[in-house]
């Protein structure tokens, strides 16, 4: 009896710790939004005059071109990947899945300037291309990683039903391993999507002149202060990071 | 021999190709040439010179450089452990949560971990500012008279990483804690342990994968952070990521910001392959 209280009484502690933790999350997001309404003629007036800056828009419009691309090129690539990696015993398997988690522990910083230097000496003019690229080169083992995940929790059998009852390999993987996995490929897409939107270091260091995303602009506006301007744009992409994530849990249900 | 190698079971699929060939081109060869580039000389109009040598690693090791690598070792270390303070109790909270309510403790969690980087750092300058909501309830409570100074400081910096580091601790944590076997606990105070030997003998080692994974997707990123002293910290402090940084975009002293590079990648590598002898908890089961 006594136990069962102490462990309500440390749930509601805990309970209370969360609430703190996740206030200190929250505050300041919650603040950007009210903040992002004030000062202005009209309620939305900054998102107004946000959504008319050309410097804004043109880098808005870069972070999805870019996006698109990443998402495209590591989507399939990491795709394809997957399969192959769902093999169980090849030479050089080990090496290769090592190689897959490099991206995902090298300091950023690196990334971006490794990428620089080849770019510069390659002598690839830095625009939306070397950003995409770098974009891709960081986001492929997370797609690889997601599909992997689905695919070694699919019943082998059905696609050796589907061949048993006379489809060929590639029919079977369209008609059978190609519906299973789409929801973890899909979520890969998104999640390559707002990787590179979202990235700010290694498009700091391979974007040129005039090929700038919404962060690297926003990052340096702010560097010169505090706008209304910035509050809306960024008020809009937490909306939509909002969004986002929602529509991410609601896929992993499926 | 090569029969063998070719062998048909053996043989790597051909679909792995293209991102070999990606990954070789675009992530091997770059980092091959910052590990080059270390080991030369930058030219007197900032060329690259072709004189193999170490100079570029004794030069790192003047007292400026290793006065700012150790600060940037301390801030990091600091971060991290800071984060894991905060960030345990929450974790085995969600992990200890009902079934049906688990999903909203995470997505509580993982939309800041998803909020784009420079706009959390951008609501925190806001809130942390002269007419900042922080300066003004104090001043409205009568607490203060004069705005405090809460820029431009350490401790700016200090709460920035925190606020930006501590969802990528919550989650590996919670991903360990989450499948963690809750009997053992059970037997534990069966067997007559107290409390706190339940927490520090038996959770904590069992969490320890979730403890390294956090405090790995920490540390690194924390370590080369340039980011959050330049733009909460003034212009005060220097710290590696910065140096890096300058050394690359300003002083164009290539061979140089390789060198110094090239430590973080050292740290990268031998926290990867720790992590791997240790721990298991991954970040793909997080996204």
């Amino acid at each position: 009896m006594n136990t069962l209280v102490g462990i309500r009484t440390s749930r509601v502690l805990l309970f209370f710790f969360a609430l703190f933790v996740l206030a200190f999350l929250y505050v300041p997001l919650v603040a950007l939004g009210v903040k992002s309404l004030q000062g202005g003629p009209t309620l939305f007036y900054w998102f107004g005059k946000a959504f008319t800056n050309p410097d804004l828009m043109s880098s808005l419009h870069n972070s999805f071109l870019i996006g698109l691309g990443c998402t495209v090129l590591s989507t399939s690539i990491g795709t394809l990947a997957a399969l192959g990696l769902r093999k169980n015993n090849f030479h050089g398997k080990i090496l290769f899945e090592s190689l897959l988690n490099l991206p995902l522990v090298l300091p950023e910083i690196v990334l971006g300037l490794a990428m620089l230097v080849w770019f510069v000496y390659l002598n690839i003019t830095l625009g939306l291309i070397s950003v995409i690229i770098a974009h891709t080169t960081f986001t492929i083992s997370y797609v690889t990683l997601l599909v992997l995940a689905r695919l070694k929790s699919l019943d082998p059998l059905l696609e050796e039903a589907a061949a048993d009852l006379g489809a060929t390999p590639l029919r079977a993987f369209l008609k059978v391993t190609l519906p299973l996995i789409l929801p973890a490929v899909i979520s890969g897409a998104l999640l390559s999507f707002t990787l590179s939107f979202d990235d700010f270091l290694i498009t700091f260091f391979t974007a040129g002149v005039g090929s700038d995303t919404l962060p690297v602009r926003i990052y340096s506006m702010m560097r010169f202060g505090i706008s209304p301007e910035i509050n809306a744009i960024s008020t809009a992409v937490l909306l939509f990071t909002l969004v986002a994530v929602l529509a991410m849990f609601k896929l992993r249900k499926t | 021999m090569l029969k063998k190698l070719l062998s048909p079971q053996k043989r790597p699929p051909l679909t792995i190709l293209p991102l070999l060939g990606w990954f070789t081109f675009f992530l091997i060869i770059p980092i091959l040439i910052i590990l080059l580039f270390s080991l030369m000389q930058k030219g007197a109009y900032g060329q690259i010179e072709f004189h193999l040598g170490f100079s570029n690693y004794v030069r790192a090791f003047e007292a400026i450089y290793l006065k700012i690598l150790f600060r940037s070792l301390v801030l990091a270390l600091y971060t991290t452990v800071l984060c894991l303070c905060l960030a345990y109790p929450i974790a085995y909270f969600m992990a200890r949560s009902p079934q049906k309510q688990k999903p909203i403790w995470l997505a509580l969690v993982i939309i800041p971990f998803w909020t784009n980087f420079v706009i959390r750092v951008y609501a925190l300058k806001l809130v942390l500012g002269e007419t900042g909501l922080i300066n003004s309830l104090f001043i409205k409570l009568g607490l203060i008279h004069t705005p405090l100074q809460l820029l431009d400081n350490t401790f700016a910096v200090m709460l920035g990483m925190i606020y930006n580091y501590l969802p990528f601790m919550i989650l590996p944590l919670y991903v360990a804690l989450d499948k963690l076997d809750y009997t053992l606990l059970d037997a534990a105070y069966d067997l007559g342990a107290n409390k706190f030997q339940m927490a520090v003998r038996v959770l904590f080692p069992l969490s320890l994968p979730g403890v390294i994974t956090g405090s790995l997707f920490v540390f690194i990123p924390a370590f080369g952070e340039f980011v959050i002293p330049d733009l909460l910290g003034g212009s005060q402090s220097m710290y590696i990521g910065s140096l890096i940084t300058e050394t690359f975009l300003k002083s164009r002293d290539w061979p140089f910001g390789s060198a110094l590079s090239s430590f973080l990648v050292g740290l990268a590598m031998f926290a990867f392959f720790f992590a791997h002898l240790k721990g298991e908890g991954d970040m793909k089961e997080v996204h």
